[in-house]
């Protein structure tokens, strides 16, 4: 029997024009997954660009008069978000202190005992810690800190909330990052009559630094934003405000308060313009790191 | 086809070797070894050991190699040396090893590998660090405070053991995983070296290197014994033939023959050792 193996010139035609459309129905949907971030951007420089001025990064946020003349006069609102960006430093800070050793040391467990029944716990609980409400957070930030400790709304209780937030991402990135560590290298420090918690120190978490880093790094980009867990515990300030124990405010919570104030709407544009530029520059930055930290083995 | 199934044939069995050839007191074969292997058997967890009632004395000076076919438990005699097994949850072992008078399992194994240094099948140099600093590794990653000349001294001497200074010598704060895969396993040595131990294990050294960085190693190794006791696994006969002094055979976890090479290799005493020094398995 002989099967011809030729197709017909139009079925072939038809086959390649399959192909095609197919091809570009995929670029044109990853394209318009990639849309919204440029509208985004688009909207909030147009709408915000006339307060990136000097002032916007060093005064204290308007009160309500002085944006209301200054909008009747078509002036730029005078004032700026320099108590919410160094509420967001010292808030965010302070639970990087809190989370990054925690998450990293965790991490480290979890890899070096991947087959272990407690290991294997602690991962479930912390994969469950992820899917978290963030405004859980903020309750437990405010049964543990806000009542207790602090007598009132702080920083503190802001940090808290906001450390066990970053926490699963570092955690999963360390073990990951860890995991991928051949294991040669750690018998070659052992082997070396080296003591396990200096293999550890020294050896494997230095090799494993720039994905570590990452995790880090995409930890605090994701609680930098983060608006509910602080309503219930940072609560907010209209001045700069350094000592912890006091209420403080952050960059996501002005863009909570210019949106309840009329006055102040027009803050909300260049405030979020600041907000996702802090936050598309640390994902930037992480990925630079993991590019140019990668250590080869 | 055929002739796998011949070699399935050949392929001695305990139950066909009933009468073994008992070597009889295998450490005293060696004038006073500098380590003494005394009925040791390993086991990974449960009742089945992968090597049993290994005696043995490792000669001062010499290069000793161990050979046998995959699974024989000759990685396994190798690590039990320094305890690197240990690093397996559950291993279990009877019998001792005595280095000096010592039983190294009376030791605390890091004061033991600092004394038994060790080489691996891929080289492994730490990626973090520089040529420098590996070789140095065994003193910074052990808290051991050196001056600079002392540390440059380590390092040139070192090196120059392995014969690697003279290629390295411009480029010693260049990482050392930038080196071709030979150079990177004389590094580690350098790096077990540095150390100055009394015996250097090598677990396969060479098995992942090309021919000429393999003899290169080789002739570093015999030049190597008049400093360190060498033990060495290969898979490799002729490359057990070729440098090492005495030679120790494994099958399936039992050290069936041990002596000199030379004598090992012309008049081997027990009959698997012949099929396997033949090819007939393995």
């Amino acid at each position: 029997m002989n099967i011809s193996t030729e197709i017909s010139d139009r079925k072939m035609k038809q086959r390649l024009l399959k192909d095609k459309i197919f091809t570009n129905v995929m670029i044109f949907l990853a394209f318009l997954s990639g849309v919204p971030l440029f509208l985004i951007l688009y909207q909030l420089a147009v709408k915000g660009y006339r307060q990136f001025n000097i002032s916007f990064f060093f005064e204290e946020a308007p009160d309500t008069m002085e944006a209301m003349i200054a909008v009747a006069n078509n002036e730029v609102i005078p004032g700026g978000i320099a108590n919410g960006i160094v509420g967001t430093l010292i808030i965010v800070g302070m639970a990087s202190l809190i989370a990054i050793p925690i998450g990293i040391i965790c991490g480290t467990y979890l890899a070096e005992n991947a087959e272990g029944k407690f290991a294997g716990l602690v991962r479930f609980i912390v994969d469950m810690l992820q899917g978290v409400p963030s405004i859980v957070l903020g309750v437990i930030g405010y049964i543990w800190i806000v009542k207790p400790v602090t007598n009132g709304f702080s920083a503190l209780a802001g940090s808290v909330a906001l450390s066990i937030m970053m926490l699963p991402s570092i955690v999963r990135s360390t073990e990951e990052t860890l995991k991928m560590i051949p294991g040669t290298l750690k018998e070659a420090a052992l082997s070396l009559g080296v003591p396990y918690h200096k293999v550890i120190l020294k050896v494997i978490l230095p090799t494993g630094i720039s994905g570590i880093l990452t995790g880090v790094i995409l930890g605090i980009s994701r609680i930098a934003g983060e608006t509910a867990p602080l309503m219930l515990t940072a609560l907010g300030s209209t001045v700069i405000n350094t000592n912890i124990t006091e209420p403080s405010s952050a960059v996501p919570l002005l863009v909570w308060e210019f949106y309840n104030d009329p006055n102040l709407v027009n803050m909300i544009w260049s405030a979020s313009l600041f907000l996702l530029l802090l936050i598309l520059g640390l994902n930037l930055s992480a990925k630079a790191i993991a590019r140019k930290w990668k250590v080869q083995y | 086809m055929e002739s796998t199934i011949l070699k399935l044939e050949q392929m001695p069995t305990e139950q066909k070797y009933k009468e073994k050839v008992v070597i009889k007191n295998p450490i005293e074969q060696i004038e006073s070894p500098v380590l003494k292997i005394e009925d040791l058997s390993v086991s990974y967890g449960g009742d089945k050991y992968a090597i049993q009632n290994v005696s043995a004395g490792i000669a001062k000076n010499k290069i000793t190699a161990i050979m046998g076919p995959s699974g024989c438990g000759k990685s396994t005699l190798l690590r039990a040396i320094n305890r690197m097994h240990e690093l397996y949850p559950n291993t279990h072992n009877k019998g001792g090893v005595y280095l000096g008078d010592e039983n190294i399992y009376e030791l605390n194994p890091i004061q033991l590998r600092r004394k038994i240094g060790m080489v691996f099948q891929r080289p492994n140099p730490f990626p973090t660090m520089s040529i420098y600093d590996n070789v140095i590794a065994g003193f910074n990653l052990n808290g051991i405070k050196l001056k600079r000349s002392e540390k440059d001294e380590i390092v040139e001497k070192s090196l120059r053991e392995v014969a690697l200074w003279d290629e390295v010598k411009d480029a010693l704060h260049n990482r050392g995983t930038f080196l071709s895969g030979g150079q990177q396993q004389r590094l580690c040595i350098a790096r077990a070296l540095a150390y100055t131990p009394d015996i250097i294990l090598l677990d396969e050294p060479t098995s992942a290197l090309d021919p000429i960085a393999t003899s290169k190693i080789e002739d570093l190794l015999v030049k190597l014994k008049k400093d360190f006791t060498i033990v060495l696994v290969t898979h490799n006969m002729s490359q057990a033939a070729r440098i090492s002094d005495y030679s120790m055979f494994m099958y399936l976890g039992e050290l069936v023959e041990y002596g000199k090479t030379r004598q090992m290799f012309t008049t081997p005493k027990d009959k698997r050792t012949e099929e396997y020094l033949t090819g007939k398995f393995g």
